[in-house]
C-alpha cells in the first residue's frame, strides 16, 4: 500500500471566494484613489524621514510627490483586482499574498495622505512598532511555553501585570534595576506556580484558572497601587534600562538606528525568541514538550514524565511573562500605572494563535499589532481628522481581523487545555 | 527453561470491579501466546499492569526468573517490555523517527536531537525485520496498517524483547492482518517472546503457540491450537454454549427504498470523503459497506442520515430528495440511524434511559402535549421496551452512562428499531460489544429485514458483513470499488477490494 493519506485532496479555492477577493482589490484601489487623491492637492509632497527621532546620522528624507504615489498606489491595486477577476482562478494558491500587498499599499496610501505636505518619521514608526512588538512577542512565548506542553495559558495579562509592578517597586527600594527585573521574573514564575498547580494538579478548568488569577492580579497591583506607589513616590521610580548602540552594526543606515539602538529588553526579545525557536524544534527538551503537548499519553508511555515537564513549561512561561511585565515598568515608562499592560497579554495570546504556536510567528504578529498601535499614535501627532478614539481601537481592530479572517489555517496542540488524567 | 516472563497471581481492583483475579500467566521464550477474552474480561488491564501503567494489588512480576516491580513504563522498557497500544501511542504531526526516538533520543553534542542518527537506526531496523517505512514521513500522513510498523519498530528500538501487542489487527485489512501475522513469525525466529491480546477466535487459531482464556477477571485456563478449536475457546470465554453462525434465510428484496446517485461528501477538513458514490438498497434486504476505517463510510452515513449536507449528489427515500433534508425530516420520513460513536452521537450519557428512548419522539404525542413533557406516557414506553429489548438495568430512571457498553446499544436498538422504520442505517453496530450482545443485535437486526426494512450496514469487522450481508460494497478512499453478492464473496476477494486493488471476482 502506498504511502498516501486515504482523502482526495479537492482544491477549496473556492468561485466565490475568488470573485470576492477580486471585488475587495477593486474596492480598496477605489478607496485609495477616493479617500486619499482626491483630498491631496497637486505639488504637494509627502517627507517619510528615515532616521528616528535622537540619532545623530544623516541619512537623506525620502521625498514623494502625493497624488502621483496615490493615483499609483490606485492603479496597482486595480490592476490586481481585474487580473483577479479575468483570469480564471485568479491568483489561485497566491491570493492571500497578493491581499497582504494591498493591504500593504492600502497603508502606504494612507501614511502618504496623511503627511501629504508634512514630514512622517517611518523609521521612527517602525522602531515604535518593534518597541511595542517586545511585550507582546515576550507575552506570546509565554504562552507558546504553556500551550506547547498542552496547557492553555490565558493569565498571561495577569502575570505581566504582577511582573511589571513587582519590577517597579523592587527596582525603587533597592536601586537596582536588575533587582527589579529579577523579581519580575520571578513573581512571574510565582504566578505561573499557582496556575500549574490549579490546572495541572487539581485539573481545575484552564480557562477559570487563568481568569481567576488575571482578576487576583488587578485587584491586588491596583490595591498596592493605590496604598503605596501612589503615596510615596519614591517607590515607584526605578528609573529604565537605557539604550545601548551595538558597535558597528547600529550604524547601518536606515536598519541600524531602528533595530540596534535599543534596550535590554529588546534584545533579550530577539534573543529568546531564537532561542526558543531551537529549543523546541531542535532538542531533546523541545521534542519531549511538544509530545506532553500533542499525546500526554504516547509520552506517558514512553516514559516521559508529563506532569513535570508541564510544571516546568508553565512556570517556564511565567517567568518569561513576568519578563514582559518588566518591559512596561523598567523597560518603558519608568514607573507603575494601574492596569497598565491595558489587554496586551490578550493581545500577546492573538499574536501566538496567528503565529501558528512558534516563536518567529508571533514576533512577526506582534510586529504587525505593535505597528498598528504605534501607527494611531504617529497619527494623532500629525492632526489627522480621525477621532482619537478610533486611532487607539486600531490595534484591537487588527487583532479582530486577524483572528477571524486568518487564524482558520493555525493548528494548536492537539491536546492543548486538556488536563492529563493518569488512569 | 526458566520462562521469559512470569505474572503470579496478579489481582487488581477498581472501584466497583475486580479487573484481575489471581491471574497466572507464562510466557516462554520465543512463543506467541495469545491472551483471548471479552471486551472487558481484564485483558488489557494485566497488560498495563505488566506495562507499569497501573500497580497491581496483589501478586508479582518475574522476568527472567527474577522478580520485577513495574512502578512506571520505564521500569518496563528496562526490563524489556515494550507494548503496542490498542490505541496507537503515536504524535500525527511528528515524523516517524520523531515518534520512534522520543523517550530515547539520539543526541548531538549533548544538546540537539540528531534525527539523522536515529533515522538510520529506523532504517536498520525496518531492514533487518522487514518493516518497511518511511523515516522521515509524518505519521499523519501513513495509513494505519504502516502506523502499526511504526509501534512495532518503536519497541524494537528499545530493544524490547517481550513484546505485548493488544488488539493488533482490530484497524487493520486481512491482508495487512496476513502481512502482520508473517511479521509476528519473523519476529518470534529472531529470538522475541509475543503476548498477543485479542477476542477473535479465528486469529488465535491462525498465529498462537498457546492460548490462555480470561473471563471477568480469572483465568479459565490454557490451551495449546492444537488442543483448542472455535467452538470450545467461545465457550471459555463466554462461559455457556454460543451459536457462533447466524440462521439467516434467503432475502426477498421489494422496492427500492433508498436510491443514491453520485453523491459527494466533504470532511471536517474539506477534502472529498465520499467522492461520487452510488447504489441503491431495497426493501428485505441487507447492504453491507465494507472498508477500512477512514475510508468515506463516516460521512457517507452522517450524509444518509441528514447529519452532513453532501457536496453533490442526491439521496432518494421512497423517491423523495432527502440529501438537502433535516435530520428530523429524515427521522420522520422513516429512517432508523444506529450510529457509530454510541457515546457522543447515539445517547445522552447523563440523561435516563426512558428519556433516551424518547429522544427522536419526544415532541410528539402521547410523550408531548404542546410543551410540555408527559412523564407517564415516557416512563411507561421505557418500561415496555426495557423489557422487550432485554436490557439490563436497575431501573428506567438509571443514567444511560452507567450502562454496559452491551446495554448502552440496545437503548439505542430499542429507540429506533421500535418506530415504524423503512431503512436502517447501522453504523458499527457491535463495535467493542460482548459475544452475547453481538448475537443478539445481529439477530434483531435480520428480524427488521425479514419484516421488510431496507438496511444499510456500515462495518469494519468483515465478519459481520459477510455474516448479515445479501449484498457487499467495498469502499475504498470515498469510492465503492466493487460489488459483490453474499453468496459469492470471499474474504481473500473483499479483502483486496479494501485495501484498492481491484480484483475480478466475477
Amino acid at each position: 500500500m502506498a504511502t498516501t493519506t486515504l482523502r482526495r485532496e479537492i482544491e477549496v479555492v473556492s468561485p466565490t471566494r475568488q470573485r470576492v477577493m477580486g471585488v475587495i482589490f477593486l474596492i480598496i484601489g477605489a478607496a485609495i484613489w477616493l479617500l486619499f487623491s482626491r483630498s491631496v492637492q497637486t505639488g504637494q509632497v509627502t517627507t517619510f524621514v528615515l532616521t528616528p527621532g535622537g540619532i545623530d546620522m544623516s541619512v537623506p528624507d525620502w521625498k514623494l510627490p502625493s497624488l502621483a504615489t496615490l493615483n499609483v498606489l490606485a492603479a496597482a491595486c486595480a490592476f490586481l483586482g481585474a487580473f483577479q477577476l479575468a483570469r480564471a482562478r485568479g491568483f489561485g494558491k497566491r491570493t492571500n499574498l497578493v491581499l497582504g500587498i494591498v493591504s500593504g499599499f492600502f497603508i502606504f496610501g494612507f501614511l502618504t495622505w496623511a503627511a501629504a505636505g508634512q514630514s512622517l518619521n517611518l523609521a521612527g514608526l517602525l522602531n515604535s512598532s518593534l518597541l511595542k512588538a517586545v511585550p507582546l512577542t515576550l507575552g506570546a512565548m509565554s504562552g507558546i511555553l504553556c500551550e506547547r506542553a498542552g496547557v492553555v495559558n490565558i493569565a498571561i495579562e495577569g502575570m505581566m501585570l504582577a511582573g511589571a509592578m513587582v519590577g517597579a517597586l523592587i527596582g525603587s527600594l533597592t536601586g537596582s534595576l536588575l533587582a527589579g527585573l529579577l523579581t519580575a521574573v520571578l513573581t512571574g514564575a510565582l504566578m505561573g506556580l499557582v496556575h500549574a498547580v490549579l490546572s495541572i494538579k487539581y485539573k481545575t478548568d484552564q480557562i477559570i484558572s487563568g481568569t481567576v488569577i488575571n482578576i487576583f492580579s488587578i485587584g491586588i497591583t491596583s490595591y498596592i497601587s493605590a496604598k503605596f506607589l501612589q503615596v510615596y513616590q519614591d517607590l515607584n521610580n526605578p528609573g529604565i534600562y537605557a539604550n545601548w548602540d551595538i558597535p558597528l552594526i547600529s550604524r547601518i543606515p536606515i536598519l541600524g538606528p531602528i533595530l540596534f539602538s535599543n534596550n535590554l529588553f529588546v534584545y533579550a526579545m530577539l534573543i529568546f525568541m531564537i532561542a526558543l525557536h531551537i529549543a523546541l524544534f531542535y532538542t531533546r527538551w523541545g521534542l519531549r514538550l511538544r509530545s506532553v503537548g500533542e499525546h500526554p499519553k504516547a509520552a506517558d508511555t514512553l516514559g516521559i514524565n508529563v506532569y513535570r515537564t508541564r510544571y516546568m513549561a508553565v512556570i517556564l512561561g511565567g517567568m518569561m511573562a513576568g519578563f514582559g511585565g518588566a518591559y512596561f515598568t523598567l523597560g518603558s515608562v519608568g514607573r507603575f500605572d494601574e492596569v497598565m499592560t491595558a489587554g496586551r497579554g490578550f493581545i500577546s495570546l492573538a499574536a501566538m494563535i496567528f503565529g501558528n504556536w512558534t516563536p518567529f510567528g508571533s514576533f512577526g504578529a506582534g510586529l504587525l499589532f505593535g505597528f498598528a498601535d504605534s501607527l494611531a499614535s504617529k497619527l494623532a501627532i500629525l492632526g489627522v481628522k480621525i477621532p482619537s478614539q478610533f486611532l487607539l481601537m486600531a490595534p484591537y481592530v487588527a487583532t479582530m481581523i486577524v483572528l477571524a479572517g486568518v487564524v482558520g489555517r493555525s493548528q494548536a496542540p492537539a491536546a492543548d487545555g486538556q488536563p492529563y488524567e493518569k488512569e | 527453561m526458566t520462562p521469559i516472563l512470569e505474572l503470579r497471581g496478579i489481582t487488581k481492583q477498581f472501584p466497583g470491579v475486580l479487573a484481575n483475579d489471581h491471574i497466572d500467566l507464562t510466557l516462554e521464550a520465543g512463543e506467541i501466546h495469545a491472551l483471548l477474552g471479552e471486551n472487558g474480561a481484564g485483558k488489557t488491564t494485566l497488560m498495563n499492569i505488566l506495562y507499569g501503567l497501573y500497580l497491581p494489588d496483589e501478586g508479582e512480576i518475574v522476568v527472567r526468573g527474577k522478580r520485577i516491580v513495574t512502578r512506571s513504563p520505564n521500569d518496563a522498557i528496562a526490563a524489556g517490555i515494550g507494548m503496542v497500544h490498542q490505541h496507537f501511542m503515536l504524535i500525527p504531526v511528528f515524523t516517524v523517527t520523531e515518534n520512534v526516538m522520543l523517550g530515547q533520543e539520539s543526541m548531538r553534542a549533548g544538546v540537539f536531537l540528531d534525527r539523522e542518527a536515529a533515522a538510520r537506526r529506523v532504517r536498520e531496523i525496518s531492514d533487518l525485520y522487514k518493516l518497511e517505512v518511511d523515516p522521515h514521513a509524518y505519521v499523519k500522513d501513513l495509513p494505519v496498517g504502516v502506523q502499526q510498523r511504526v509501534e512495532i519498530i518503536k519497541l524494537l528500538y528499545r530493544q524490547a524483547d517481550i513484546l505485548i501487542l493488544d488488539e493488533p489487527t482490530a484497524v487493520l485489512t486481512p491482508q495487512e492482518a496476513d502481512e502482520m501475522f508473517k511479521i509476528l513469525r519473523s519476529l518470534v525466529e529472531q529470538g522475541k517472546s509475543i503476548i498477543f491480546i485479542t477476542h477473535k477466535l479465528r486469529e488465535v487459531l491462525e498465529i498462537a503457540d498457546r492460548i490462555t482464556v480470561i473471563r471477568r477477571g480469572k483465568v479459565i485456563g490454557t490451551t495449546t491450537v492444537a488442543e483448542a478449536d472455535q467452538n470450545t475457546l467461545a465457550e471459555m470465554m463466554v462461559g455457556r454454549e454460543v451459536q457462533l453462525s447466524l440462521d439467516k434465510g434467503p432475502a426477498k428484496p421489494g422496492d427500492t427504498v433508498l436510491e443514491v446517485t453520485n453523491l459527494m461528501v466533504l470532511d471536517e477538513r474539506k477534502q472529498l470523503a465520499v467522492d461520487g458514490v452510488s447504489f441503491q438498497v431495497r426493501a428485505g434486504e441487507v447492504l453491507g459497506v465494507a472498508g477500512v476505517q477512514g475510508n468515506g463510510q463516516t460521512e457517507l452515513v452522517e450524509a444518509l442520515t441528514g447529519m452532513r449536507k453532501p457536496l453533490s449528489g442526491s439521496i432518494r427515500l421512497l423517491g423523495q430528495e432527502i440529501s438537502q433534508a433535516t435530520p428530523r425530516k429524515i427521522t420522520e420520513m422513516g429512517v432508523a440511524h444506529v450510529p457509530e460513536d454510541r457515546q457522543q452521537d447515539g445517547l445522552v450519557l447523563s440523561f435516563p434511559i426512558s428519556d433516551n428512548l424518547v429522544l427522536n419522539t419526544y415532541y410528539q404525542e402521547p410523550y408531548a402535549r404542546g410543551a410540555v413533557l408527559q412523564e407517564k406516557p415516557i416512563l411507561e414506553n421505557a418500561q415496555r421496551l426495557i423489557k422487550e429489548f432485554d436490557i439490563r438495568t436497575p431501573s428506567a430512571l438509571t443514567n444511560a452512562g452507567s450502562l454496559s457498553g452491551g446495554n448502552q446499544q440496545k437503548v439505542i436498538v430499542a429507540r429506533e428499531f421500535s418506530r415504524p422504520i423503512k431503512l436502517l442505517v447501522a453504523s458499527q453496530p457491535t463495535r467493542g460489544l460482548d459475544v452475547g450482545s453481538v448475537e443478539y443485535i445481529h439477530r434483531r437486526i435480520l428480524e427488521k429485514r425479514d419484516s421488510g426494512c431496507a438496511v444499510v450496514l456500515v462495518s469494519s469487522e468483515l465478519d459481520e458483513i459477510m455474516e448479515l450481508s445479501d449484498r457487499i460494497v467495498v469502499m475504498y478512499r470515498g469510492q465503492i470499488v466493487g460489488e459483490v453478492p453474499a453468496e459469492k464473496a470471499t474474504k481473500e476477494g473483499i479483502g483486496l477490494l479494501m485495501a484498492g486493488m481491484h480484483a475480478n471476482l466475477a
